[in-house]
């Protein structure tokens, strides 16, 4: 009897976990439906999850971008900002976080609470003197705005990867300081070895803002050539002139796809970077 | 050479010599500790030289700047023009879009970050009882999280709640009346509230870090004593996370008041400027109207803000956050 109504009760506890879920997934199977959906009935029967035969072509036609302008030349400015400057800002913050995490010096805590300062000032308060600053160096409509700070070490990641450095023993570096290592040594032999992982969790999430980043790209770059996946969705997807609405589903999925490959690949650096620092997503 | 001789010296003494300390002999036996330590000024620097650099030219200057900014007209063609506290003055007292943009911020703040706690707090909650399928249900949990920051999501959103959109057509399936959603002031900024607690996924994780760190002794102790489920949730389990919402709430508030993609994809700020978030109406002034002087004021005036709320919350925490080593 006992055993039975535990069976009953966990039921019911998935019966809920299913329909709950199944609701919260509910938009993005939407949304890849509806890009394969004939692009004149994407909003007849509009909540059905099932497309009335596959209508590909609408990848092949989203494809086609705007203005002359493929997807493919979008995709590869995408691809270039966010490698160029995930490379960018996971090797500076692993540098000052070792900085921060081991070594001894005048005016540390200073400096560590200006980096923690700098980690809750959004973004957007920066902004405006940041532009007119990259505009008097002409740099406006090139993606030197969008990588170059990101060489100058991202306060998360600092605080992420200090955080991991922490954990590993310091008789490790002092054993290796006895056998004549300096900290340029203990540095790349000791810490940059076993300290991976926070690097991979700090390159993922940097990937992921840079590939959504928007406000960057919406401020500096006018050319629609340079423009990033991002930037040129939203145009494509301008309410007033999209005519193509199994198009703009398509291209709205593919946008997605790096991040979903790269979630599924490397989701436990994800899980468990969120759940060791806090990060957002 | 003076810190190594006095920790030399104070260790036949008293207080040291009653509680032996072998790390500190082995320390006072390294040789060349003085010079070493000094090379560590050097050192220190050079690894966080990146840093300082970047603090100092891409932070510390610019907000200065905009500081100085706030006090001037400048439309990015000519110089800036001091003006004194006109920026302040206008913005406070002859500009009702700015406070309506204050009003929306707050209410969207306000309403959705409570509610995407109290979401991934449930969600957590519920996942942490679950034995079988846990790592299914938090994957695709998860998933609104991961995508939510992209243009992809903020369209899809759109559409969703479009007047032809899935809503729509679900209620009409169901014989219910619909709504324009987007196009009703009343209901627009709710589409929003709903995207920002649709993405709970991140919180959720990290209230289930918290959850998994609470020992399960603490349960059974209080199990022996008496308390129910719902008993222990407010004597233990919710104490025990209340460092995790702290810092939670704090990051969640910063992100709700910094809110602009959704309002700007989804929305656009209409209708009415229903929708206009407070970092919509700066980015306007900045880079529609080239009123520079005027968004730099209200970028101080945010930060002011959310340095406020930040304090705030800060000093209420001692009311409410509970740390474990307080009680040992």
């Amino acid at each position: 009897m006992n055993k039975k109504s535990k069976r009953t009760k966990k039921i019911i506890q998935h019966s809920i976990m299913i329909v709950f879920t199944a609701l919260m997934i509910y938009p993005l199977v939407w949304m890849l439906s509806s890009s394969l959906k004939e692009s004149s009935s994407v909003f007849v029967d509009a909540h059905s999850l099932i497309p009335k035969g596959l209508h590909f072509e609408n990848y092949i036609t989203g494809w086609q971008g705007f203005g002359g302008i493929t997807f493919s030349t979008f995709f590869l400015n995408s691809a270039i900002i966010a490698v160029v400057a995930t490379v960018g800002s996971i090797i500076s913050s692993t540098i000052i976080a070792y900085g921060f995490a081991r070594i001894k010096f005048a005016g540390k805590k200073v400096w560590f609470i200006c980096m923690m300062l700098t980690m809750m000032l959004p973004f957007e308060m920066v902004m405006i003197p940041q532009y007119i600053m990259f505009n008097s160096f002409g740099w406006i409509d090139t993606y030197l705005p969008l990588i170059l700070p990101t060489f100058f070490g991202i306060p998360f990641f600092i605080f992420l990867i200090m955080q991991f450095i922490r954990t590993i023993p310091i008789e490790l570096d002092e054993a290796a300081r006895i056998d004549g290592c300096n900290s340029l040594g203990i540095f790349f032999r000791i810490i940059v070895p076993l300290i991976v992982p926070a690097m991979m969790t700090s390159a993922i999430f940097s990937f992921y803002w840079r590939w959504d980043d928007f406000m960057g790209p919406l401020i500096y770059l006018s050319t629609p050539e340079k423009y990033p996946v991002s930037l040129a969705l939203k145009l494509f997807s301008d309410p007033n002139s999209v005519t193509n609405w199994g198009a703009m589903f398509a291209m709205s999925t593919l946008s997605i796809v790096p991040i979903f490959v790269i979630f599924f690949f490397f989701q436990r650096y994800i899980v468990d970077g969120i759940s060791t620092s806090g990060l957002k997503g | 050479m003076v810190r190594k001789r006095s920790e030399q010296f104070s260790e036949p003494g008293s207080e040291v010599a009653s509680k032996p300390k072998p790390v500190n002999q082995i320390k006072s036996l390294m040789p060349n500790k003085k010079r070493k330590s000094d090379n560590h000024n050097f050192t220190g620097y050079m690894f966080i030289s990146p840093f300082l650099i970047g603090f100092f030219l891409l932070t510390l200057y610019p907000i200065l700047y905009s500081l100085y900014l706030s006090f001037t007209d400048y439309d990015l063609m000519s110089s800036p023009n001091w003006i004194g506290l006109d920026n302040y003055r206008r913005m406070f007292t002859g500009d009702a879009t700015f406070w309506k943009s204050m009003e929306v911020t707050t209410m969207y703040a306000g309403v959705a970050v409570p509610i995407r706690l109290v979401f991934a707090l449930l969600v957590a909650l519920a996942l942490n009882k679950i034995v079988e399928a846990a790592g299914w249900y938090r994957t695709l949990l998860y998933l609104p999280s991961v995508v939510g920051g992209s243009i992809a999501v903020s369209i899809m959103w759109r559409q969703l709640f479009g007047n032809d959109g899935a809503v729509n057509s679900f209620l009409a399936m169901l014989g219910l009346p619909t709504h324009s959603w987007l196009g009703d002031p009343a209901t627009a900024i709710w589409t929003l509230i709903v995207l920002y607690g649709w993405q709970f996924g991140s919180s959720m994780l990290i209230f289930l870090a918290g959850l998994r760190n609470i020992p399960k002794t603490y349960y059974e102790a209080s199990s022996v004593d008496g308390a129910g489920p719902i008993k222990q949730f407010f004597i233990i389990t919710l104490p025990l996370l209340t460092p995790v919402i702290l810092f939670n709430t704090i990051m969640q508030v910063i992100q709700g008041f910094m809110a602009f993609t959704p309002s700007f994809v989804v929305t656009n700020g209409g209708p009415v400027n229903s929708t206009l978030l407070y970092v919509l109406y700066m980015y306007q002034r900045a880079f529609e109207y080239f009123d520079m002087g005027y968004a730099s004021a209200m970028a101080w005036f945010m930060l002011i803000i959310i340095a406020i709320l930040t304090g705030v919350i800060f000093k209420s925490s001692q009311y409410w956050v509970h740390y474990e080593s307080d009680s040992k």
